[in-house]
């Protein structure tokens, strides 16, 4: 029991992180129908720009704060220069474009900071324990949850209390209605991206101290971001948080009861057994076309 | 004398070969409320696609107020205080009625976004200005009891209403009503008629009518703009324009 109590806990520490990266994911797609594949590699950009900014000497906040902000003007500059322009495009036009963006970012890390791992300092120690019960969880653990639900309960206020939130979920709606009620729609959705970057680099600060920090660290989160996105239902942002947590118990469970090894394989089965059993996901709405 | 409020000059809209306005002008003075009346595929929605942005005219101006917009983008000219609503309701059917009526207040919200996210004086200012605007019209509207309801699950006459409504918020100087009737009951029609006279009143409107229930026109407007084939084939006060032959053999077909 015990032991099943510490799975989870573990699985919810790790969800809480794919919840961020799957929020970063659904806020674009829901938005601009855009499915960024870009995204991982903003997140790690973000932790880079930290690392950077603390090995300056700036103190932790700030060089979080830049990280954030460094990502988030990433993320709106690319969808500015690159996504917008080529909206009309094919499904596919739009996925090559975001992948050649992450293709880019890759190279233009590693050329910048190296291709070897760095570690990444955090406030929080990994060595320190609570104990509840029989449960164990670091301090960082418990910290980088915590981090990850507060950011997400902002981000829900963000949308659902504040007129710009209002104002994102209109264009996501009907763009052409949204402006013709004077909301600037270019402006909002450069907003939205430039957001969804900074909540990707808050999880690549978050991730990077355990996985320590490369040009790909995002490779594997950024697939389970996916997944638990594909699981929650693309559309909607509680989909997005409830299927990161299930995403990372699940993992937990399966890796303490079945198997480590293939414990990765197993958010590819969820994006499998969602697409085939329910495609529109835990909490999307089923796929309507207006014609 | 001022200029008008609305003045279209000479506007030519072609889709590759297809002519969808040829040389139309018109002009809406404050307060007046016109409608635009002529067979399907007369161009009347594409003259309001025109004056909110949606259409860029090859010839040909629009102007608001004596200020060009005929290359606007969409939402300045809402800002600007040009209001519509649509034949086929875009509407945002996912949200509630509330939701749908705070957009409509969006044009007067001044403050950026890091003024929202900080919340600041003005931000938090102009948010209990626009739930005030929003709840009065939602009052006005009779449309409390759907305040909280998504709209796609209403039926098709609240939903027309709402659209109003989410145009009213927005104080509108001119409002494009595109063919608000359509699809109503006889009944909603009426109520639909008197709304809108109310509506003029409370709001001071400028209203330019698109309708094909021809009673509604009578009964309502002050002026009758006649399209047929993209082309302006009369103009004038109700009574005149119904006994207009050209306008009758435009509706009913030559030699009626």
């Amino acid at each position: 029991m015990t032991l099943a109590a510490q799975y989870v806990a573990n699985g919810l520490a790790s969800g809480g992180l794919y919840a961020l990266v799957a929020l970063g994911i659904v806020l674009l797609y829901r938005s601009s129908r855009v499915l960024n594949f870009a995204h991982g590699d903003l997140c790690t950009l973000g932790a880079f720009l930290a690392l950077s900014a603390l090995q300056a000497g700036w103190p932790y906040a700030a060089s979080v704060a830049a990280g954030l902000v460094g990502a988030g003007l990433a993320s709106a500059g690319f969808y500015q220069v690159l996504v917008r322009p080529v909206r009309e495009g094919t499904v596919l036009g739009l996925v090559i474009t975001t992948l050649g963006f992450a293709l880019f970012l890759g190279g233009f890390m590693a050329w910048v900071w190296g291709t070897d791992t760095k570690p990444f300092p955090s406030p929080m120690s990994d060595v320190r324990v609570y104990r509840l019960g029989g449960v164990v969880i670091s301090e960082l653990t418990a910290g980088s949850l915590a981090a990850a639900l507060v950011l997400v309960a902002l981000l829900s206020l963000l949308v659902q209390r504040t007129p710009l939130g209002l104002a994102m979920r209109a264009v996501a709606q009907n763009p052409v209605a949204a402006q013709l009620l004077g909301v600037p729609a270019r402006r909002v959705l450069a907003a939205t991206w430039a957001l969804a970057g900074m909540l990707g680099a808050s999880a690549g600060v978050l991730l990077a101290p355990v996985l320590l920090l490369d040009p790909f660290m995002m490779l594997d989160p950024f697939l389970k971001g996916f997944a638990a996105a594909v699981l929650g239902g693309m559309d909607s942002l509680p989909g997005a948080v409830v299927g990161g947590l299930t995403l990372g118990v699940a993992e937990s469970l399966f890796a303490g009861y079945v198997s480590v090894k293939f414990k990765a394989t197993l958010s590819f089965l969820v994006i499998v057994a969602v697409l085939l059993l329910k495609p529109e996901g835990l909490f999307g709405r089923p796929f309507e076309r207006r014609v | 004398m001022a200029s008008p409020l609305l003045e279209v000059r000479g506007l030519t809209l072609r889709f590759g070969g297809v002519v969808a306005l040829q040389d139309v002008s018109l002009e809406v003075r404050a307060g007046e409320l016109v409608s635009l009346i002529g067979p399907n595929g007369a161009g009347k929605t594409s003259l309001f696609n025109c004056v909110c942005g949606l259409y860029r005219p090859q010839r040909g101006v629009v102007r608001l107020e004596g200020r060009d917009i005929t290359r606007a983008a969409p939402d300045t000219i809402a800002r600007m205080g040009v209001a519509r609503t649509f034949q086929n309701l875009e509407l945002f059917r996912g949200m509630t009625v509330l939701d749908n009526l705070l957009l409509g207040c969006h044009r007067h919200f001044r403050a950026g976004l890091w003024e929202v996210v900080l919340g600041t004086g003005r931000a938090v200012r102009e948010e209990v200005a626009q739930r005030e605007r929003a709840e009065a019209v939602l009052e006005f509207l009779d449309l409390q009891a759907y305040r909280d309801r998504p709209v796609a699950a209403l039926p098709h006459g609240v939903q027309k209403l709402v659209e109003l409504g989410r145009a009213l918020c927005s104080q509108p100087r001119l409002l494009l009503l595109d063919e608000p009737s359509a699809g109503l009951t006889a009944e909603d029609k009426d109520e639909l008629r008197y709304r809108l006279l109310d509506a003029r009143r409370a709001f001071g409107l400028t209203l330019v009518l698109v309708e094909h229930d021809l009673r509604m026109v009578m009964d309502l407007s002050e002026r009758v703009v006649v399209l047929d084939h993209g082309e302006v084939i009369a103009e004038g006060p109700p009574e005149r324009v119904q006994r207009d032959p050209r306008v009758v053999e435009a509706y009913l077909g030559v030699g009626a």
